[in-house]
């Protein structure tokens, strides 16, 4: 089957935005001469968005900055946040409207952050690891909880609560030296200690998520 | 500069009291100026064990709140010069304690003494909190039963979360753990937790194990210091203990059932 001759894809583009903030054009290309000044060649011909949010009266001569702009050889794309009216003579001018998008508020996730705690975990203290890997040199004592968003290891008897993939990471393990827990969970499917009992016959191994279900695997010591 | 030892246990009953008064006399009896300190506000019996009940006029209240002077509460010892008695307030409860007073009245007493003893109260709440928070040393009293495990496993977590120098970031408590009322017949049957059961859920340096035994209950009543009883398996090993807080090293007894065989017999043990 031969390629049709033309397919049509999204796609986004790091555009610039222009801002106008005044309706005094000799003002505005004042302002814009100076900056062009000091990156002629970053500018030539760069396609620009021209955003009029600052500007709400309706009488704003938007054909004479459109020429102003082509003069100094900037490509104007479009116009964003203008009025209805200016939106209607920007229309007319042959300029597409824009919507901006959002500005992305989430930040990019966080680099995992391993925490390693360098004591036994005592009946009654909860240690959480946000974000990451729980390691622990010593024992997590009956009544103590232990719990991260990544997996856990313990290099000491578990013999309280273990809580790994709390934030729902299927791939999570819990690894101990010692497997005599009251509760184990990876991404909340949990076994209490009679399941573990029945599953596990090692002391120490390796709990993950098998499907739907966890599983115990012998660790190679 | 004072060494303050807190006793403690979480759980009730497993021989904070007896120990706290056991060790102190123990310590002044080895000439180190000893005072033990009552935290059981509300339950006093510190002064009951000590033998000390009918000379109590002032009590540790009364010194955090001001109305009375740390010498007019102090109790010296009878038997042993080097030993003082700060008794609890039987009329109030443990909100009396406060973070403030307790460390105004244990400054005062670190000039003066080289050991202070505090009995803590069981549980977890306000007294026993005061009673940790300024330790140097914990004596973390446990029966071998899982529910006294689990208690001193909570009280270990508390010395290294709430206590002072866990706060301050300073060198953390120095944790030990005594075993007491161990029989060793029943950890042979398989009824009690052996010594190495419970060290090994603990994990901490063990200071002593006190063998259970008739003459506690005797001394107790008649408010004599076990310790003072030489001929007793109980206040034997309560004097090794503090030798070994003391930094002696001092092997454990006690701990096999008491089945002397004939040639043990023919040469002793």
């Amino acid at each position: 089957m031969s390629k049709p001759s033309l397919e049509l894809k999204g796609a986004s583009f790091t555009l610039s935005v222009l801002h106008i903030n005044s309706s005094d054009l000799t003002a505005v290309m004042a302002e814009l001469d100076s900056k062009l000044a000091q990156a002629p060649q970053f500018f030539l011909g760069a396609p620009l968005v021209i955003n009029l949010s600052a500007i709400q009266h309706n009488d704003f001569n938007l054909h004479g900055l459109k020429e102003l702009l082509i003069s100094r050889q900037l490509v104007i794309v479009g116009i964003t946040g203008a009025t209805t009216v200016l939106s209607k003579q920007a229309k007319d001018l042959g300029l597409a409207i824009v919507k901006a998008g959002k500005q992305s508020t989430t930040p990019p996730p966080a680099p995992r952050q391993t925490k390693i705690v360098k004591q036994n975990i005592r009946s009654g203290q909860q240690v959480y690891a946000k974000n990451g890997d729980l390691i622990i040199f010593g024992a997590v004592g009956n009544g103590a909880e232990v719990i991260a968003d990544g997996s856990i290891h313990i290099y000491g008897a578990l013999r309280g609560k273990a809580m790994a993939g709390a934030a729902g990471d299927p791939t999570a393990v819990i690894i101990a030296h010692s497997l005599e827990a009251e509760l184990v969970s990876i991404a909340g499917q949990y076994w209490l200690a009679e399941n573990l009992q029945q599953h596990s016959s090692d002391k120490s191994g390796c709990i993950r998520l098998n499907g739907e279900s966890l599983m115990v695997e012998s660790l190679p010591l | 500069m004072a060494q303050i030892i807190v006793v403690t246990s979480g759980k009730g009953g497993v021989g904070k009291t007896t120990s706290s008064a056991a060790i102190a006399t123990g310590l002044a009896m080895q000439g180190r100026k000893t005072v033990v300190i009552d935290f059981d506000i509300g339950l006093r019996n510190l002064d009951l064990i000590m033998g000390c009940e009918r000379r109590v006029v002032y009590d540790f209240v009364n010194v955090i709140n001001g109305e009375a002077n740390l010498n007019q509460a102090l109790i010296k010892d009878k038997r042993c010069e080097k030993l003082f008695v700060l008794p609890a307030s039987q009329t109030r409860d443990k909100d009396a304690l406060t973070k403030e007073g307790v460390g105004r009245v244990l400054d005062d007493l670190a000039k003066d003494f080289e050991f202070i003893i505090c009995d803590s109260p069981a549980g977890i709440e306000q007294g026993a909190m005061m009673a940790l928070y300024f330790a140097d040393i914990a004596i973390v009293t446990t029966n071998p039963e899982v529910s006294s495990v689990r208690d001193s496993d909570r009280i270990l977590g508390m010395l290294q979360s709430k206590s002072r120098r866990a706060e301050l970031n300073l060198e953390p408590i120095k944790e030990y753990l005594l075993l007491t009322r161990y029989s060793p017949s029943r950890v042979k049957s398989g009824e009690m937790l052996s010594v190495d059961d419970v060290k090994e859920i603990l994990a901490i340096e063990l200071l002593g194990v006190i063998p259970e035994s008739q003459s506690v209950l005797k001394a107790s009543n008649s408010g004599v210091p076990v310790i003072i009883d030489q001929e007793s398996d109980a206040g034997l090993a309560y004097s090794d203990t503090v030798a070994r807080l003391l930094g002696e090293d001092v092997p454990v007894r006690f701990i096999t059932e008491e089945k002397k065989g004939f040639l043990q017999r023919i040469f002793g043990s």
